[in-house]
């Protein structure tokens, strides 16, 4: 069986085995068992719902550390939009890159940067490519693994674009080759990462794709060191790259915005944020709707987009507003996206997103289909049976995955509570019963 | 819910008539029993469009119905059956745009008159019975053509 990296994991010692995490699973993929939540890796997209569900905070986005930098002769620092969003107005975006450069690392490409090159990737593969619409974006890879797991006949509508953090290291590692005459390999990239899901995106990356991305350290993390190094960081505006529009990719919305730039009559596009509102949509479109003619959707799987990721320090709301103004002031708008440039790059095959996204099939009860839905018999039979309370007491998101579990082998009917007293009610009844019966030699 | 001796597996639910909220429930339902039952991709994906679009049509067109799925490994069958005003031209009814939908349900973005259509487009097999005054019976038959074939 294929192995499956996870960022997302669970802290046994502080598990207390609740249900919360089971029910807000948007792929059922935890139960608890023995009082311990436990990951169905083959399940699990590192969305991070439950990191944010858990009340005991036993669930934890493994993330890469600082000292990973060591590894390599020259670091990058590759700070996703959302981080600028998470400091003070007074703050400039200048001294949070410089910043950026007192905890070790020799440089900053901005994620901004590279969300401009995807902008423009977009934009023409929208005019150049006619065929499959709408098509949906690669950038959230927990949105490509919901895919991947529970909507696999849409996979074909993910546009072989890259995403902004793979763009940005591509595009910094050639610049410094270039520049400084290293060698790919002494070139560390390192994300600054607002989700597990990027974790495991750099880890294992889907399609054949290969990363440029080194590490991915963890945006609370970051955050903290650059409060600390701010009094006396230096401001670096000549590191800022962006125009702004890519910085706007940090939020819900913003990937659309910039792509739309200067084409708002030719396409229609759809912003879609919240991994259950994604379902919802794809839901819809796994019925062969074609969402009213929308050419482009931009899906996130957290509220309000990347701002709104597990790992980010600040209140999403708050640091939308901050980003959004970061966006509209900061950056050199009056030259506009280097189009010429990017465009340059996708002709060349730099911002492909390589190879077939594979459908990780999990749904199916039996890999032979006569015994597959022999059992899916059973499970209809059992969830009748069962009460449909949805409680989790079982250690099961609801009725119909314990029915599921036990067709699979993994749970027992009398794991319900319900059925448990029931079944101690009949058995309590069948000892009255024979309580009350006496031997021929002792009764009348 | 099941035939114990019969060779397929049937799932049957119940539909509403002019139930836009809960509309599309049912094609989720038997969407993801499909799944379940280990079906290709492709067969899931069309079956799940045929009911769809079937159970569209029991809500829009129909005073109530029931939708049946029968599985078997080599065949999908969607059946639709209502109690409504029936079809009284069926051929006409499955040219694309022709729509009996009435003002208020075009209005709502429904009845483009691409529900039979699209059915027939995923259908490997379309049958239709109507009796006006009484109600439609359709049964889209869909065949899985590696039905042995082992999938991880």
């Amino acid at each position: 069986m294929e192995v499956y990296f996870h960022s997302v994991t669970l802290d046994e010692s502080k598990c207390k085995g609740c249900t919360n995490c089971i029910k807000k699973c948007p792929t059922e993929a935890i139960r608890v068992r023995e009082g311990k939540a436990r990951i169905i890796e083959q399940r699990c997209i590192d969305c991070g719902e439950c990191i944010r569900t858990c009340p005991n905070h036993a669930k934890v986005a493994v993330t890469d550390s600082l000292e990973g930098l060591n590894r390599f002769r020259y670091r990058v620092a590759l700070p996703a939009p959302s981080f600028y969003g998470q400091f003070k107005p007074e703050v400039s975006l200048g001294r949070i890159l410089g910043a950026l450069l007192e905890l070790g690392f020799d440089t900053v490409y901005e994620v901004a940067w590279g969300a401009e090159a995807v902008s423009v990737a977009v934009q023409e593969f929208l005019a150049r490519e006619s065929g499959k619409r709408p098509l949906i974006s690669s950038a959230c890879p927990a949105v490509i693994r919901l895919m991947q797991v529970r909507f696999p006949t849409l996979l074909d509508h993910v546009i072989p674009v890259d995403s902004p953090m793979e763009a940005a290291a591509k595009m910094a590692k050639r610049a410094k080759v270039q520049e400084l005459g290293l060698a790919e390999e002494e070139i560390g990239a390192f994300f600054i990462t607002p989700c597990p899901a990027k974790v495991t995106a750099v880890k294992q990356p889907f399609g054949d794709n290969r990363t440029y991305v080194d590490g991915a350290i963890s945006m609370s993390t970051v955050y903290g060191e650059v409060l600390k190094a701010l009094p006396e960081a230096q401001d670096r505006y000549d590191l800022v790259q962006s125009t702004g529009l890519g910085i706007g990719w940090g939020y819900s919305g913003g990937e659309n915005r910039a792509i739309y730039q200067g084409q708002k009559s030719r396409f229609s596009f759809l912003a879609v944020d919240g991994i259950h509102s994604v379902i919802s949509l794809l839901e819809q479109m796994e019925r062969g709707d074609d969402l009213k003619g929308i050419d482009y959707v931009e899906a996130q799987a957290c509220i309000g987009g990347c701002i709104g990721g597990p790992l980010v320090p600040q209140n999403r709301f708050v640091s939308r507003v901050q980003l959004a103004r970061i966006a509209d002031t900061i950056g050199r708008p009056e030259e506009g996206i280097k189009r010429e440039e990017f465009l340059g790059l996708w002709k060349e095959g730099l911002l492909d997103l390589k190879g077939e996204i594979r459908p990780r099939p999990v749904m199916s009860l039996d890999p032979d289909i006569r015994k597959a839905i022999a059992k899916l018999e059973q499970l209809e039979k059992t969830v009748e049976d069962l009460p449909g309370l949805d409680c989790g007491s079982c250690g099961s998101p609801n009725c119909r995955a314990l029915a599921e579990d036990i067709v699979r082998g993994n749970a027992l009917e009398t794991d319900c509570v319900f059925k448990l007293r029931e079944r101690v009610k009949e058995l309590a009844e069948e000892m009255v019963e024979l309580a009350q019966k006496l031997p021929p030699a002792m009764g009348k | 819910m099941s035939g114990n001796n019969k060779a397929f597996l049937e799932l049957e639910f119940p539909v509403a008539a002019m139930d836009f909220v809960r509309a599309g429930r049912v094609a989720s339902q038997i969407k993801r029993a499909l799944e379940q039952a280990g079906m290709p991709a492709g067969v899931v994906r069309r079956a799940a469009i045929a009911a769809y679009e079937a159970e569209m049509n029991i809500v829009i067109h129909s005073h109530g119905g029931v939708m049946r799925a029968r599985i078997a490994p080599s065949l999908v069958e969607i059946e639709a059956e209502d109690w409504g005003p029936g079809i009284p031209d069926i051929e006409l009814a499955m040219q694309e745009g022709y729509s009996t939908a009435p003002r208020e349900i075009l209005e709502m973005g429904f009845g483009a008159g691409m529900g039979l259509p699209n059915m027939r487009k995923c259908a490997d097999r379309l049958d239709i019975r109507s009796e006006v005054g009484k109600g439609t019976q359709v049964v889209v038959s869909i065949f899985n053509a590696e039905p042995l074939e082992a999938r991880a």
